[in-house]
């Protein structure tokens, strides 16, 4: 076999399986990879591959596996990002990723990301930027932007990642990745470093649609160990649609127009020409509360990461600044160690829940999340998906929007009102557009995974668009 | 809410407030630079000021799902020096921290 | 012109840990006096990315106290973060009940609930002397074990008027978790802890006044002292024209001085709001039904009972209901000869009351000395058939209490039986007013206070086991009166 990381995690599994492929030589050229990666997108790698016999009879065939740093990894570094974790070897692995070791996806590196999973350019890692493969110039988009650029530029296979407020499919949509945020609940969260526990999600990121189909299949399940997560009800199976007959997309009227970049708009347009060639109908949707999902969103993420970043103390684990009374050892840890937008959303989070203040702010925010989810369910009653450009812009310069949070903030435009709703929502390459990818975002009912995968794969075989650029 | 028709600013002292309930020290350009920042950001939340929501319930929980229990049934424990191995200070097989007399 | 009289407004909060095998919302089982750190994982050492699972059986021992309190069992519950930092806390937010509580209302005794809801206990930070680390100044250790534990906390209205009154209210309170089973209820070991609001308002009025809370009073006396204390001291400040400010105390019970708590954040400001890694409590029918069969009888139905069946006074009644061993020495005493009472029950709950616990102290549970249940059973019926007087039988009991054995025994043994009949007793009566002819004489008058000389005549001759009213009716006889 020519170059074995040529081939999808699909292909390289069935290679094994067929016994075409010695896993161990698999893992060996991944870990060769990512020890040489120089965009900055892992904080560890495996020193070398685990016993390879066993993995050839799994489903996933020992096909290696790219994990966000923010997942618990018995005895690996687990840093979500962040200074304060520096070292930290956690005593247990978080559910999905021993799920995927066991169905043979075993761990092959940690992701860089941003810090506790704030940001949407990775710049906020205290472990330093990563870079776009295709533009090392530019941001690969974040939070996952680590486990991103780790799959688009080829040097992982697949990996896993988390989104609250878009933060798998922006990325994936900056470096021509498939990113699919699941269903909130479907995915355990236990070992998940916590962010805004009533958004986070685990989910995949990929080369193809496909794969994307094949590792969620292995992630979801009912977790004892997480009150919030709940059994899929259908069982995940691979795609195979090559049409979108009888298919309806909504495209949100409120939402678009808002600061998309041209390129960004010609290709979602486009998209939506291909999407109407494969028999689809497109139809225009109302989302009248959508355009408030960003306001509520940076009250309810932030208050949420106000209260789970308080563990982090100085006392059981992470960093500690040594000082004389307990108030000054908490507030020097925590000033010392946390990066300025954690600061700045504990902050923003500890003033939204503060007295006097949380009906205005964390009161309403939870009623806007109502009348979002509910736009989204009457939307579901007149069309099949909800589509959008997955960002408004393609990868941006580093440092062109540390400036501004605000700015940086708006890049979400588009994923936070899904992930307010909770429902499942996927980005596939839509193309280039100034030689830089495109995402195009589908999102449906909650619990469509099935179907949403089905039309993201008819459209991605119609688009048929070249990943190469990325290649390292 | 009055703060909710107006442009929101934030001032000095309560952005050192807030760090107190929070527990971050702030240097002095930092305390400026929140103060700032965080105007900017809430002027921008003020938008769902707009929105009257008085007969809407508050979604604290997307998925619907009650009653998630656990069997009152014993399960190991961390070994002691697993549970202090990551911890910062350590004295009397115990968490050291200062004296929150002190 | 005359000082204010003021009167006192109490409302107690309790703090009561469950008897569950494991934590509130981790499988750490609990731990007692383990060394520190041996009952911890990740969900009770907040490691980061680990989530709490409620407790299934916290919940069932939730409802069987509701159900005991009268409570109204609130078909959905929900859990809140109630935030704050302290070393104790490991998550930096304790989970508990907020606006949703498991429990609403209900009444125990004259004192009605305002609610009990669950939450998680802290915990505990050992002081430790200077340590090399930290240069001169002290420092504390943390140990997880107790972190977690479920709690109730159940807070009454201030519906109590004075210390005597709480402390008894919370021995009420202390009997019927007790009979439910579901704590160990120890003050001294924590699994009952008391925390008191305080107020006092002018007599007559009705609004109240600036309260003050009385932390962690860990015995019955220490409660009652502390109130004291307290009301004495906010009473001392208004008559001195002061205002008494709202704020935590701290009662020592060793000066008997009060004083102010450092609060855990000096900006009060918990920021509760709903915790997003639980889901809702929503009671089943089949979680009531077990919680309800699950009820054992309450001190309170058992004090009816007593007094419908056995017809015992009210204060019998609620002394052997609310001391359960009482009552179960008692009803054991009572059934000793199958259907037939083994004693008049009233005779034998004044007994026990009067006699028994006098002699055995009053926290020790009968059934742990030699007296068997069926012996003092039959002492008392001894006392009613007047086989032995009052006193001889107070000389039995010593015996009982010393060395067990069987009345009867004892009592043949020691040569203490009545000295029954008036052929046995008439000669010594005779006798006795034969050597006091001046008392005869004043008796024959119809003054019948020096009657007293000849009962103690008989008394002596008979060694104290004649019966008092059988002498006078012989004298009244024999002086043909
Ligand atoms: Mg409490
Ligand atoms: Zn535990």
């Amino acid at each position: 076999m020519s170059d074995i990381t040529a081939l999808t995690a699909k292909q390289a599994a069935d290679a094994v399986a067929k016994g075409d492929l010695d896993p161990t030589e698999l893992f060996e050229a991944y870990r060769a990879k990512a020890a040489a990666d120089d965009l900055n997108a892992y904080t560890w790698v495996a020193g070398e591959a685990p016993a390879g016999d066993g993995v050839r009879d799994t489903p996933l065939g020992g096909v290696p596996l790219a994990v966000k740093d923010l997942f618990c990894t018995e005895g690996v570094p687990s840093q979500a990002g962040s200074r304060i974790l520096e070292g930290y070897l956690p005593p247990y692995t978080a559910t999905v990723v021993q799920r995927l070791a066991d169905a043979g996806a075993p761990l092959l590196a940690k992701t860089n990301q941003d810090e506790f999973a704030m940001g949407s350019s990775n710049e906020n890692s205290a472990y330093g930027p990563v870079l776009n493969p295709w533009d090392h110039t530019r941001v690969p988009g974040g939070s996952s932007g680590g486990s991103a650029a780790a799959v688009a530029g080829g040097s992982a296979p697949w990996a896993l990642g988390t989104d609250t407020g878009g933060s798998i499919r922006q990325p994936a949509a900056l470096t021509g990745i498939v990113g699919l945020k699941p269903t909130y609940g479907t995915v355990s969260r236990y070992g998940m470093i916590a962010f805004a526990s009533s958004l986070d999600q685990a989910g995949p990121l990929t080369r193809d649609v496909t794969d994307a189909a094949l590792l969620f299949r292995h992630m979801v399940g009912r977790d004892a160990m997480d009150s919030t997560s709940l059994q899929h009800p259908d069982a995940i199976v691979l795609p195979t649609a090559q049409r979108l007959d009888g298919i309806t997309l909504g495209v949100p009227e409120d939402l678009t127009g808002e600061g998309i970049e041209p390129g960004v708009l010609a290709r979602f347009e486009e998209t939506l020409k291909t999407a109407q060639e494969l028999g689809a109908k497109v139809v225009r949707v109302a989302l009248p509360h959508a355009e408030y999902g960003l306001s509520a969103y940076y009250v309810i993420a932030p208050a949420e990461a106000s209260s789970n970043l308080a563990r982090f103390d100085g006392v059981r684990y992470g960093k500690r600044a040594e000082a004389d009374d307990l108030l000054s050892m908490y507030t020097k840890t925590r000033h010392d160690n946390f990066g300025d937008e954690v600061k700045r959303r504990i902050m923003l989070g500890t003033y939204a829940l503060s007295s006097g203040y949380y009906d205005a702010y964390y009161g309403r925010a939870q009623r806007v999340r109502t009348k979002i989810a509910q736009d989204f369910t009457s939307a579901f009653e007149q069309v099949d998906f909800v589509v959008t450009p997955t960002a408004p812009t393609v990868p941006f310069e580093l440092g062109s929007k540390t400036a501004d949070p605000l700015e940086m903030y708006l890049n979400d435009y588009f994923t936070v009102p899904i992930s307010l709703a909770g429902i499942p929502a996927i980005s596939i390459p839509a193309g280039l557009s100034e030689e830089l990818p495109v995402g195009f975002q589908l999102a449906g009912p909650a619990f469509s995974e099935n179907r949403l995968l089905d039309a993201a794969f008819a459209l991605e075989q119609a688009i048929g668009f070249d990943a190469t650029g990325g290649r390292s | 809410m009055t703060h909710l028709d107006s442009r929101v600013v934030i001032d000095r002292e309560q952005v050192l407030h807030v760090a107190k309930l929070a527990r971050l020290e702030l240097s002095e350009d930092e305390v400026g630079r929140m103060a700032t920042e965080l105007s900017g950001v809430l002027d921008h939340i003020e938008k769902i000021g707009e929105l009257s929501l008085d007969d809407v319930a508050p979604t604290s929980h997307v998925v619907a799902i009650d009653n998630a229990l656990r069997p009152d049934v014993v399960g190991p424990c961390l070994p002691r020096e697993v549970a202090l191995s990551q911890a910062p200070a350590v004295q009397d097989d115990g968490f050291l921290v200062p004296s929150p007399q002190a | 012109m005359s000082a204010i009289e003021y009167e006192t407004v109490i409302g107690l909060e309790i703090h009561v840990q469950l008897a569950t095998n494991t934590k509130m919302f981790c499988s750490c089982g609990l731990s007692f006096g383990d060394p520190p750190n041996t009952h911890t994982c990740p969900v009770c050492l907040a490691l980061p990315g680990s989530l709490p699972v409620v407790n299934a059986e916290a919940i069932h021992y939730g409802l069987m106290i509701g159900m005991a309190l009268g409570s109204t069992l609130a078909p959905r519950s929900i859990f809140h973060r109630k935030n704050y930092f302290y070393p104790d806390s490991p998550k930096g937010y304790q989970i508990s009940q907020y606006d949703e509580p498991l429990c609403l209302g209900g009444q125990l005794g004259d004192v009605r609930i305002h609610r009990v809801h669950l939450e998680e206990d802290a915990a505990k930070l050992v002081h430790s002397g200077g340590s090399g680390r930290l240069h001169a100044s002290d420092a504390s250790v943390v140990d997880f074990n107790r972190g977690g534990t479920p709690l109730a906390e159940i807070v009454t209205e201030p519906d109590l008027r004075d210390a005597t009154a709480a402390a008894e209210w919370l021995r009420m309170l202390r009997a019927t978790l007790r009979a439910l089973g579901v704590s160990d209820v120890n003050m001294e070991e924590g699994s009952l802890r008391c925390d008191a609001n305080i107020s006092i308002r002018p007599v007559g009025t009705t609004e109240l006044g600036t309260k003050t809370e009385l932390k962690n009073m860990n015995s019955f006396r220490y409660i009652e002292r502390g109130i004291r204390a307290e009301v004495a001291r906010q009473t001392q400040i208004l008559r001195a024209g002061g205002e008494v400010e709202q704020e935590t105390l701290h009662f020592d019970p060793r000066t008997e001085s009060i004083t102010s708590l450092r609060s855990k954040e000096e900006a009060h400001d918990y920021r509760y709001f709903p915790e997003p890694d639980l889901t809702p409590v929503a009671i089943t029918d089949a979680m009531l039904d077990r919680a309800r069969t699950a009820l054992p009888e309450l001190p309170g139905a058992r004090a009816d009972r007593l007094q419908r069946d056995h017809g015992l006074s009210a204060d019998s009644a609620h002394l052997l209901a609310f001391r359960t061993e009482l009552g179960d020495f008692f009803e054991a005493a009572l059934s000793a000869n199958g259907d037939t009472p083994a004693a008049e029950p009233q005779a034998l709950a004044n007994w026990m009351a009067n006699e028994l616990v006098s002699r055995i102290g009053a926290d020790v549970d009968p059934a742990d000395t030699k007296v068997a249940p069926a012996a003092l059973a039959q002492l008392v019926a001894m006392v009613t058939a007047k086989q032995v007087t009052q006193g001889g039988a107070r000389q039995v009991l010593d015996k009982l209490v010393a060395d067990g054995g069987e009345p009867g025994a004892i009592v043949a043994a020691e040569g203490l039986g009545a000295v029954g009949g008036a052929d046995e007793l008439a000669p010594i009566v005779e006798a006795a007013l034969a050597a006091n002819p001046d008392v005869a004489e004043r008796l024959r008058g119809g003054e019948m206070k020096p009657i007293g000389v000849i009962v103690g005549y008989v008394m002596k001759e008979t060694k104290g086991r004649a019966d008092g009213g059988e002498i006078t009716r012989l004298v009244r006889q024999q002086l043909g009166l």
